[in-house]
């Protein structure tokens, strides 16, 4: 997984957002499409492609997409 | 996992009873449009029929059986056994299911037991019922299961209000050895994810005080999340769904796998209705097509353990004609716990929906 892989398929389960606004170092919460909807399909997003699961305490810790990406490469 | 096994049980009629009043997401005034039809979209949730209050899950049960007992014409002094499964029982004490009993004008030989069980309630009751069917003083049940959880839900809490819908619900079982039937059951428990949802005081572990009923933030650091307090549920929507995921496709595995099927010989499955985005995502991980698992989620929202009963009745009719069809439920949620079970319903069920008009 890299980290270009990463952010573009994060980038892919927003509708409605300009995608320019999505980089790695975007606080994702501040997003105006972000809700407690949008957590779940970016958890599907990564058990689907990653195998990958983050608990809600995982999601709390993470502030930026690096930080989730930092998180899952850990995993 | 926990495989059960029991044999000539057959369902003979489902109902259904919801309250009147509806609530359509749309309506909610911290949504705005743009948020409302989001929201439709990812979790499926058009509207709710709530009951703000003025009935409890026991008066819908209740108006759910007299509907089945009546379609069915059952005589209520042939009833041996009422379960009432709910988490939103009438008193902390006495048992509901004795008070039902007593409304329904059952038999006092009637065996009843509550049982506190949510999401997978339903499964747990079939297969307790199933179970005391075997038992030769035993001939008919009703399984009563419903919830009134919207009335436990904080109106300022954003992710968690506009989700629930109350329901109750009734299933006629009877014991019959010509019909054959096999009914097979995966059920499980994992109390390591009991705070994923709870509602915290009221019970004995945290009696109710003065300070109980303060709406508090529920994100301190993040105050459009809305507040709650203590009596109300909360729901820890990230742990839900990592567990929903996982559980209900390796339970109905463990079941498909243990009958040497594959998901290819069920005609139909009913899960419960929780959200539709989480409901998609095991029907992916299963492989099953779209119109193989019907749903209900759009008109009622997430009802607990009376939402696949109530997906049965909204749907029994438009499902394809056979004499017997296979189907697989499975019910998952708070506990956590979860339960499924393959089981045949034979083209004669009957079917009721009603509404509780108080």
């Amino acid at each position: 997984m890299t980290r270009e892989e990463f952010l573009k398929g994060f980038q892919e389960q927003f509708d409605d957002t300009d995608l320019s606004l999505i980089n790695l170092e975007t606080n994702f919460r501040e997003l105006d499409e972000w809700s407690s909807m949008m957590a779940l399909i970016i958890i599907a997003f990564i058990d689907e492609n990653y195998s990958k699961t983050l608990s809600g305490e995982d999601f709390k810790n993470c502030t930026t997409i690096e930080d989730l990406f930092q998180l899952l490469s850990n995993k | 996992m926990a495989l059960l096994e029991v044999q000539n049980v057959q369902i003979r009629g489902i109902s259904a009873c919801v309250p009147e009043k509806k609530i359509r997401t749309v309506d909610l005034d911290f949504f705005s449009n743009e948020d409302a039809e989001k929201f439709i979209q990812n979790t499926g949730i058009t509207q709710r029929h709530i009951s703000e209050g003025d009935s409890c899950a026991s008066d819908l049960c209740l108006q759910a059986a007299e509907k089945i007992l009546t379609e069915l014409a059952w005589h209520k002094d042939d009833i041996d056994i009422l379960i009432f499964v709910s988490q939103s029982s009438d008193y902390i004490l006495p048992a509901t299911s004795n008070l039902l009993q007593s409304r329904l004008g059952l038999s006092q030989d009637c065996f009843c037991l509550d049982v506190s069980l949510g999401c997978s309630g339903y499964i747990y009751g079939l297969s307790l019922v199933s179970n005391l069917l075997q038992n030769i003083k035993f001939n008919r049940a009703l399984l009563l299961v419903g919830d009134t959880i919207s009335t436990y839900t904080s109106k300022y809490d954003k992710s968690v209000y506009p989700l629930f819908g109350d329901a109750g619900t009734a299933t006629a079982i009877e014991f019959d050895i010509q019909s054959n039937c096999n009914w097979t059951f995966d059920i499980g428990s994992d109390g390591t994810g009991s705070d994923a949802i709870k509602i915290k005081a009221g019970g004995s572990r945290f009696r109710t005080n003065k300070n109980s009923f303060d709406l508090k933030d529920i994100n301190i650091n993040d105050p459009s999340q809305g507040k709650r307090s203590s009596v109300d549920l909360q729901l820890e929507g990230i742990d839900v769904f990592n567990f929903a995921i996982k559980k209900a496709p390796n339970s109905i595995f463990n079941i498909l796998k243990y009958v040497s099927k594959r998901t290819d010989d069920i005609d139909y499955f009913f899960l419960h209705q929780a959200n539709l985005f989480m409901n998609e995502t095991i029907r992916k991980k299963l492989k099953v097509d779209k119109d193989k698992m019907p749903n209900s989620i759009q008109n009622f929202g997430n009802t607990n353990g009376a939402s696949i009963p109530l997906t049965i009745v909204q749907s029994f009719n438009n499902l394809i004609q056979k004499n017997n069809l296979s189907v697989l439920l499975c019910g998952f949620g708070v506990g956590l716990s979860w339960g499924s079970v393959l089981l045949n319903l034979n083209k004669s069920l009957k079917t009721n929906m009603s509404y509780y008009h108080g």
